[in-house]
């Protein structure tokens, strides 16, 4: 039996390592095998940008090689896989072609800035390296004048990211002495500052506090230079666009013909993709209904290594992922919060503190044994 | 044209809405139709702000019709 996962991000590497644990036997007797199809050879902890780009992190903090990271007995291959075949169980890489018994799809979402004429040129963001190591340099400048956190879709990798990014720019401004002088605005694509009503109750009270403002129902359609226009018919002016860019899914989904956007229809409760009961998808590449975060990657990567393991061993696959969450929320250098939910249970908070806000600084010199599988 | 959004989740119908109305060409009707009720709340209020005029929000069977007409 082969297991092929494609996709070297979080979801993948968790779903191999926890396969390996399960299926230490079968893997020694030859009756398993787990591939990892991965086209970068490192992992990329993308939650460590918003650290970075206030150099409190740096890149070689967060990022590792695959193969020190993946459990010795699953084979990683580093390619760049493009075509599924799924009703001939096959996957078409770069320079080769595999088979499959059981097929992970953990392709993740991308962001893809050049579909807002002028972002590009105009913007800068934090959701991929080389975005957040500009970024690190501009706000090391940045003294004066007005800065817009702006959220150009839904969805996106870790929504709370761009809530969190606003509460550091606001408390980095104010050690440099320099809040005075400037001007902080966030904006949201739908009527209130986030997607779930109790968390944005909460964000926004925090964010009158801080004397920043916010923009609702604010979707940009183009940036030029120095102004926002959006889809309203409004225009914000700036001197720094800190953007969220709008996200896409793998183009390797898009062409293999599984979706139009690259989110994989997938079952909310046992992670089959639609149609296949030998093909799971998780992580950011699926369509559900919960956020694309690497937490949600780490609980569906527990189920779906359940499921799998016993069904290759002949037991039966009863684990369900029920929709669970867990982002933390920095509210300073200090302080966080958390919240946790799951697909019938809306989030709940602690008071921003300090604990918690160590336990993520913890949690990002942690997260290495996390990709491992041990925590 | 229709926007079936039905098993998606708030926000998702709106988001389906605002990228048919960026596609679509002025005068047209676009019918989203959506499982989630706050949708029936929320899209009305975006196509107000938006300046987009709201035909109809009618409930169906186990889903909300929501049609607007793309204006400017």
């Amino acid at each position: 039996m082969r297991v092929a996962i494609v996709g070297g991000g979080v979801a993948g590497i968790l779903t191999a390592n926890y396969l390996a644990m399960r299926l230490r036997e079968e893997i020694r007797d030859k009756k398993a095998e787990i591939l990892l199809i991965s086209e970068r050879d490192k992992l990329l902890y993308e939650p460590g940008l918003l650290y970075l780009i206030f150099n409190k992190l740096e890149e070689k903090d967060i990022t590792k090689e695959l193969k020190y990271l993946l459990d010795p007995s699953v084979k990683l291959i580093v390619d760049r896989a493009e075509k599924l075949d799924l009703e001939n169980r096959k996957i078409k890489t770069k320079s080769n072609e595999f088979d499959y018994d059981y097929l992970v799809i953990a392709t993740g979402s991308r962001i893809v800035p050049e579909e807002i004429p002028g972002l590009v040129q105009y913007g800068d963001w934090f959701y991929n390296l080389d975005g957040a190591k500009r970024l690190r340099e501009k706000l090391s400048r940045f003294k004066e004048g007005k800065v817009v956190v702006s959220v150009m879709g839904i969805p996106h990798k870790c929504p709370v990211a761009p809530i969190e990014v606003t509460f550091l720019l606001h408390e980095f401004f104010k050690i440099h002495n320099v809040r005075d002088n400037i001007e902080l605005v966030y904006t949201y694509p739908i009527n209130r500052v986030f997607t779930l009503g109790n968390v944005s109750e909460l964000v926004e009270k925090m964010f009158e506090e801080r004397n920043i403002e916010t923009r609702t129902f604010f979707n940009p359609v183009e940036v030029k230079e120095g102004k926002i226009i959006t889809l309203e018919g409004e225009e914000e002016s700036f001197d720094l666009l800190i953007a969220i860019p709008p996200h896409k899914g793998s183009q390797l989904i898009i062409d293999s013909g599984l979706s139009d956007d690259g989110w994989v229809p997938t079952d909310k409760f046992t992670l089959e993709v639609k149609g296949y009961d030998n093909v799971f998808a998780l992580g950011d590449t699926t369509d559900l209904p919960v956020s694309k975060a690497g937490s949600v990657a780490h609980f569906q990567a527990e189920v779906l290594a359940e499921n799998l393991s016993a069904e290759i061993k002949g037991l039966p696959p009863t684990a369900r992922y029920f929709g669970k969450a867990v982002c933390f929320i920095e509210t300073s250098f200090s302080e966080a919060t958390y919240i946790w939910f799951d697909y019938e249970t809306p989030p709940t908070f602690v008071k921003p503190n300090r604990f918690t806000h160590w336990m993520k600084i913890a949690y990002n010199r942690m997260f290495w044994l996390t990709a491992r599988g041990v925590l | 044209m229709i926007v079936d959004a039905r098993g998606s989740y708030c926000p998702g119908p709106l988001m389906e809405l605002m990228k048919a109305i960026k596609k679509a060409p002025v005068g047209e009707i676009i019918e989203v139709l959506s499982s989630d009720a706050s949708s029936a709340k929320d899209i009305p209020e975006w196509v107000k702000k938006a300046g987009h005029e709201l035909v109809e929000v009618k409930e169906e069977k186990g889903y909300w019709r929501i049609v607007v007409r793309k204006v400017k």
